[in-house]
């Protein structure tokens, strides 16, 4: 139990009696896809507020409505101006489980916090909002009218009010059972919406450079809110691809720069990944992409580089690196040096493809070398965030990288098929390595006795290589997965 | 290639132990107009290797008034910082390639884009 000065906190329904703008609560209504990345998404932002994530008694994670303690309307709106998992943030003015709590709850709100809203001359309209339900319109009116018992002064403007309100009615989250009576409802006044259009607007289905491992937009920036990414930031990818991740970071307002190991991606050369195109044309590249969402200003460079043999002197530090690795499956993943298993790089591309002698980069490898640069390249409490593939049946929480330089933040599974997943890893700098000689900083260290072996690891990640093909990919038509939306 | 880059890159032949800072010799160089932003500029400066940026710009021809010595309380001295903003981000290589001062080897720049990828023998 937490007392804030000059509040004093009501036993069950925690609304204060008497309250100072920040013992109010706020509800945060979320999109019901990609469910295991929002709490993670939410604290990120929270935190770069310098605030943390403190909700109300029994939270549950996987409801589409949150109620936070701790925050001041700014904190909201700064969130909601971020956010792709969340649809819309309230200020709380009551809650119960049926309408007559609903009530009792409203009427014990201080008034001296509703009035400022209800004025005479302002104007304002009521929506109501249903999840898991449809409703009628008559029986929206119904619900309206119901709360005759507030004191709304101002007049109804539908088209363009002062103030919003909202009545939100939790009607559980099985869609073949659905209640006649909300479980749950919810009023208050609407704050902001969260960034929800911008997966819309920065779709890869009408972006100007694509390849067959984009990263689709929503995914491309709860990435970029896990990585606390920030304007004036220096942002790396060091499997740059496309450029989607840097798209989603320059949004922010961060610079952005990325390599390669594949000329012909980074020129923007070669054969197209949409269909019904053979090649690409000349405004496609990395560069190009950012131009069409007006972030050229950001963009600082690409190279063509092999990320296991890092270009960066040392001293160089990035606020933020955020990649998604090859899996070893839809683009082939390549590393220079001498080896069997040597691919050859595609003879039919325009230009050169510039690739010396390749060698499989085993998967191992890769995050081995992701994490120990990270350590040497991120500022403190600057963030990697990453994906790793997973072979569902054989996975544990071991089987994560870990370095002594990094923290673990999250880890949050998608689903790609009954067998594979990968985890959206996403790691915190919170020393800096020792210098070269002194062991105890290296990789390894730190794994469980039984996977230090590089063998095991190298069986399982392996393994995922010759058995799956991750289905995410992009088309005209859309990028899978598609996950399950309940709510209209 | 913008010089902000070029300050962060070095060489990693193998064997070599002074790869930096890489020499560029440039045969196309465009500079263009980029947004200024002091914070970003601000941030920049305790990250880069002052001499370096002087020496590279100085070779592109592009020195202009860049002062040899990092000025100090240069977060409020905004003449100097779009200075610094013009050399790090508005100066690009377009054509021509960075060469590893110990080794000799040639990384070429095409399109503004460095290949920096090693041959087997020299990774």
């Amino acid at each position: 139990m937490r007392f804030l000065a000059g509040c004093i906190l009501h036993g069950n329904s925690n609304m204060a009696i008497h309250c100072s703008r920040t013992c109010l609560q706020y509800l945060i209504h979320l999109a019901h896809d990609n469910v295991d990345f929002r709490l993670p998404e939410i604290r990120s932002l929270l935190s770069l507020r310098g605030k943390s994530f403190d909700p109300c008694e029994n939270f549950k994670e996987k409801s589409p409505f949150w109620r936070l303690n701790g925050l001041s309307e700014e904190d909201v709106n700064s969130i909601m101006a971020r956010t792709v998992c969340a649809k819309s943030a309230f200020e709380l003015w009551g809650h119960g489980r049926t309408h007559s709590e609903l009530r009792t709850s409203l009427l014990k709100y201080p008034t001296e916090n509703m009035s400022p809203f209800l004025q005479k001359d302002s104007t304002y309209k009521i929506n109501v909002y249903t999840f898991n339900k449809t409703l009628e319109f008559e029986d929206r009116i119904k619900k309206i009218d119901a709360m005759e018992y507030l004191s709304f002064e101002g007049r109804v403007n539908l088209k363009n009010p002062k103030h919003i309100f909202c009545l939100l009615e939790d009607y559980g989250t099985d869609p073949n059972n659905i209640p006649d009576e909300p479980l749950y409802i919810y009023f208050g006044r609407w704050i902001a919406d969260g960034q929800r259009e911008l997966i819309r607007s920065h779709s890869v289905k009408n972006r100007h450079f694509i390849g067959n491992t984009s990263m689709d937009a929503g995914l491309s920036f709860i990435m970029a809110n896990h990585a606390r990414v920030k304007a004036h930031d220096l942002v790396y990818d060091p499997f740059v691809g496309t450029g989607s991740l840097l798209v989603a970071c320059s949004h922010f307002g961060a610079y952005v720069c990325g390599t390669d190991i594949d000329y012909n991606t980074i020129h923007g050369i070669g054969k197209a990944s949409r269909k019904n195109q053979k090649w690409r044309g000349p405004d496609e590249n990395i560069r190009a992409n950012l131009r069409q969402y007006g972030s050229e200003k950001l963009y600082v460079d690409v190279l063509v580089s092999d990320a296991s043999k890092p270009i960066w002197r040392d001293g160089m530090l990035f606020d933020a690196i955020i990649t998604d690795p090859p899996y070893g499956i839809r683009e082939s993943t390549r590393r220079t040096g001498s080896q069997k298993d040597s691919v050859k790089p595609p003879e039919d591309y325009v230009g050169d493809s510039h690739v010396p002698v390749s060698m499989a980069y085993h998967l191992s490898d890769i995050f081995t070398d992701l994490l120990n640069f990270s350590a040497h390249h991120l500022v403190i409490g600057g963030r990697l965030v990453y994906w790793l593939p997973i072979y569902r049946p054989e996975y544990c929480e071991e089987m994560v990288p870990l370095n002594a330089c990094l923290r673990l933040v999250s880890n949050c599974e998608q689903t790609l098929s009954s067998h594979t997943s990968r985890r959206l890893i996403t790691m915190e700098k919170i020393k800096e390595p020792e210098p070269l000689g002194h062991q105890a900083a290296r990789y390894g260290a730190h794994l469980s006795p039984s996977l230090r072996a590089p063998v095991h690891r190298q069986t399982h990640l392996d393994s995922i290589t010759s058995l799956i093909t991750f289905p995410i990919y992009v088309t005209p038509f859309g990028s899978f997965p598609r996950c399950y939306c309940f709510c209209s | 290639m913008k010089l902000l880059t070029h300050n962060m890159l070095t060489s990693h032949v193998k064997g070599v132990t002074k790869g930096y800072p890489l020499l560029i010799k440039a045969t196309e160089v465009k500079v263009s107009e980029v947004e200024f932003n002091p914070n970003f500029v601000s941030r920049m400066i305790p990250k880069l290797e002052w001499s370096a940026l002087v020496q590279a710009a100085d070779g592109l021809g592009h020195l202009q008034d860049l002062p040899a010595e990092l000025v100090t309380d240069y977060e409020k001295n905004e003449e100097f910082l779009r200075k610094v903003h013009r050399v790090l981000l508005e100066v690009e290589v377009l054509e021509g390639c960075l060469q590893c001062p110990e080794s000799g080897r040639e990384f070429p720049i095409s399109r503004g884009v460095p290949n920096m990828l090693l041959n087997e023998d020299e990774a």
